[in-house]
């Protein structure tokens, strides 16, 4: 009974300070949606992270670390520091333990993104996410030895358009003086956005990859030996190298075996990693900024807190009458400093369902705009374990600082005389 | 001045008084001086009137038998219980279940209607709840209309009503669940004259009604013609 009367008081009271209150109930709102947002974005990033790449039981690349064949490999981040034989790739594919392999040879660039030479395995085998295959948004994959497939970030920068002729460069970065000007590439298709590294890439076969070096044995293009689309017909390029395999294995059980095997391959030195580990580690060294940020996200919060009983500190002025008669009627100083507690915890539950909501209505409105612009996948979904934990963990602070004003209204009331306060 | 109807100690009729007090005497501070407060004894059912002049600790006398100050000496018996023998969580249990509180002003929750103010008492104590038939609601609906507030009001946060229905407010906050005693800290000094006097008979007939004694606290002597007894305090009775 006194429970009830000690909600609808603190009830009633809160809407009666309402203009008041709305003011630090929206300061904590803001910062919790902040706190909420940063760690769910976390958890999401983590995920499509680590997600990059997926279905795919090892990455193979010659002998170097994992962390090194993941990166230029997956995030189109460094080279490779050699390549492997295209005999060592068919003596794979004969390998009975192999479900699928991809084969990716890099080393170009257009306009600062990479150039990906593959062929119509990749948008066969590839996976990513949990395990999403390749989608084209326009066109088809790549036919000719002249076609080019556009990632969706490429696409969206450039503006491209299907049946555009694009010049390719010769080695990486954004500006290269040495262009492949004399083969022009068409674009046949244009991917859907996935949120990971194969939105900035380009695509091409590796007959193209071969045709566009071809009298470039020496670095740069000797004028008169390289070929032209009309010489290029009819001739073989088949390429001597690549410089990386998506494998995917038929029984996954096998995959440390397989690896152990190519490690100890005789024909040449390769290295073959599980993405999932290399991923996980590549992680590691990103995760001390991601938790400084939610570290400084909950010093915002509890500035909030702080400001919340400022002013029902402040509050507690304007509310000596009020004490006086309710401790006149019989109501213990124990009530009256519930009503505290029960309000500033009010508050931040209020706070914490409207962060939700915002944060809920956010991400539904920002998402397509995050994936579109940035390559950033953050899906809407449930709150895990660990979010719940952290919003009701707010509160549960709240609850805790809300102890200082209801003390100091339990002292007070305590030793309220009959009346006005003060009034002897 | 005088004391022309001093109440008499009232264990003839078997029932404990409404009030005892004897040498009781409070001090705010160690350094201060002393406010001695003369004896008194009010039998059940009957009102006294107090008078002072201000800082002569008529509230003060209030709070003590409220049992919101502890006195420095002497002991007060409500009907029968010694005040300062209750603990703590006892005394407001007490307070709750048998007085009834009316303030010079700010008498009211401002976050509460007329109406639920008035039924504040029925919440905090059972007894009153059980008193006030044939339900809180409609006791206090009856109080409300006994007491002349018109049934718009009785919906409106108390902020927008006048002194007067405020008070009148309070008186039937007071009353509601009829207990046995009205502590009344010069509840009318906002009100005119008018108003002062429809408010006292109001409060002491209902009061009547209900068996309950009234200590009625003022500076302005001219009411206590409305009263059965009066004391003044600021003398020490010899």
């Amino acid at each position: 009974m006194k429970a009830r009367l000690a909600l609808s008081l603190a009830t009633a009271s809160l809407w009666h300070r309402r203009k008041v209150l709305a003011l630090v109930c929206l300061t904590l709102t803001l910062s919790v949606t902040l706190l909420l947002g940063i760690q769910y974005l976390r958890t999401e990033v983590k995920h499509s992270f680590t997600s990059t790449i997926s279905d795919t039981d090892l990455i193979i690349g010659a002998r170097s670390g994992q962390l090194n064949l993941l990166l230029y490999t997956v995030f189109h981040i460094g080279d490779a520091t050699n390549n492997i034989r295209w005999s060592t790739f068919q003596e794979l594919e004969k390998d009975k333990r192999m479900d699928w392999l991809i084969p990716i040879s890099l080393g170009d660039s257009y306009k600062g993104f990479r150039v990906i030479g593959t062929d119509r395995r990749f948008g066969e085998y590839f996976r990513f996410g949990r395990g999403q295959p390749l989608k084209l948004a326009h066109g088809q994959w790549f036919d000719g030895i002249f076609d080019v497939v556009l990632g969706a970030g490429v696409a969206g920068t450039l503006n491209h358009t299907i049946n555009e002729q694009i010049i390719l460069s010769h080695g990486g970065g954004r500006t290269s003086f040495s262009n492949h000007k004399d083969t022009p590439f068409t674009v046949t298709g244009i991917l859907e956005a996935t949120g990971t590294p194969v939105d900035q890439a380009v695509y091409i076969s590796l007959q193209g990859m071969e045709a566009i070096h071809v009298g470039w044995e020496s670095g740069v293009a000797i004028p008169g030996r390289t070929l032209t689309p009309e010489r290029a017909q009819g001739r073989d390029f088949t390429p001597s190298a690549i410089t990386a395999i998506f494998a995917g294995l038929e029984r996954k059980i096998l995959t440390f075996r397989v690896q152990r095997d190519l490690n100890q391959y005789t024909g040449e030195p390769l290295s073959a990693v599980l993405p999932g580990v290399a991923l996980s580690e590549l992680w590691r060294l990103m995760s001390q900024f991601e938790r400084a940020l939610l570290g400084i996200t909950g010093f915002v919060v509890v500035t909030s807190l702080i400001g919340l009983i400022a002013v029902l500190l402040t509050l507690q002025a304007q509310r000596a009458h009020e004490i006086a008669i309710l401790r006149a009627t019989g109501a213990s100083p124990g009530l009256i400093a519930s009503l505290y507690i029960l309000e500033c915890v009010a508050l931040a539950v209020i706070a914490c369902l409207i962060s939700v909501l915002l944060g809920a209505l956010g991400i539904s409105v920002l998402g397509p705009w995050l994936l579109t612009n940035y390559g950033i996948q953050v899906p809407l979904r449930p709150l895990n374990p660990g979010e719940w934990a952290l919003l009701a963990s707010v509160p549960l602070a709240a609850l805790l600082v809300a102890l200082l004003p209801a003390f100091s209204a339990w002292r007070q009331s305590r030793l309220q005389g009959f009346g006005s306060p003060g009034d002897s | 001045m005088n004391n022309p109807s001093e109440p008499r100690a009232n264990s003839s009729q078997g029932a404990p008084a409404a009030l005892e007090v004897e040498s009781l005497s409070f001090r705010w501070g160690s350094d201060q001086p002393a406010l001695v407060f003369p004896d008194v004894s009010l039998p059940r059912g009957e009102h006294l009137f107090l008078h002072g002049p201000s800082g002569t600790g008529k509230s003060t006398f209030l709070s003590l038998l409220a049992g919101m100050l502890p006195p420095a000496t002497g002991t007060i018996r409500l009907l029968g219980t010694g005040i300062r023998q209750l603990s703590a969580c006892k005394r407001d249990r007490f307070r709750a279940d048998h007085i009834g509180v009316i303030f010079q002003q700010f008498n009211l929750v401002p976050y509460l209607t007329a109406e639920a103010n008035v039924i504040l008492p029925c919440r905090l104590s059972s007894i009153r709840k059980a008193a006030a038939e044939p339900t809180p609601v409609l006791a206090a609906r009856r109080l409300l209309t006994a007491l002349a507030i018109p049934e718009s009001q009785w919906q409106r946060k108390v902020t927008q009503l006048s002194i007067g229905q405020q008070q009148r407010i309070a008186a039937a906050r007071a009353l509601i669940g009829a207990p046995e005693i009205i502590l009344a800290d010069e509840p009318t000094s906002a009100l005119d004259s008018d108003n002062r006097d429809r408010f006292i008979d109001l409060l002491l007939t209902m009061a009547e009604e209900r068996h309950t004694s009234v200590l009625f606290v003022s500076h302005d002597r001219a009411l206590a013609r409305h009263f059965h007894h009066q004391i003044a305090l600021g003398q020490v009775p010899a």
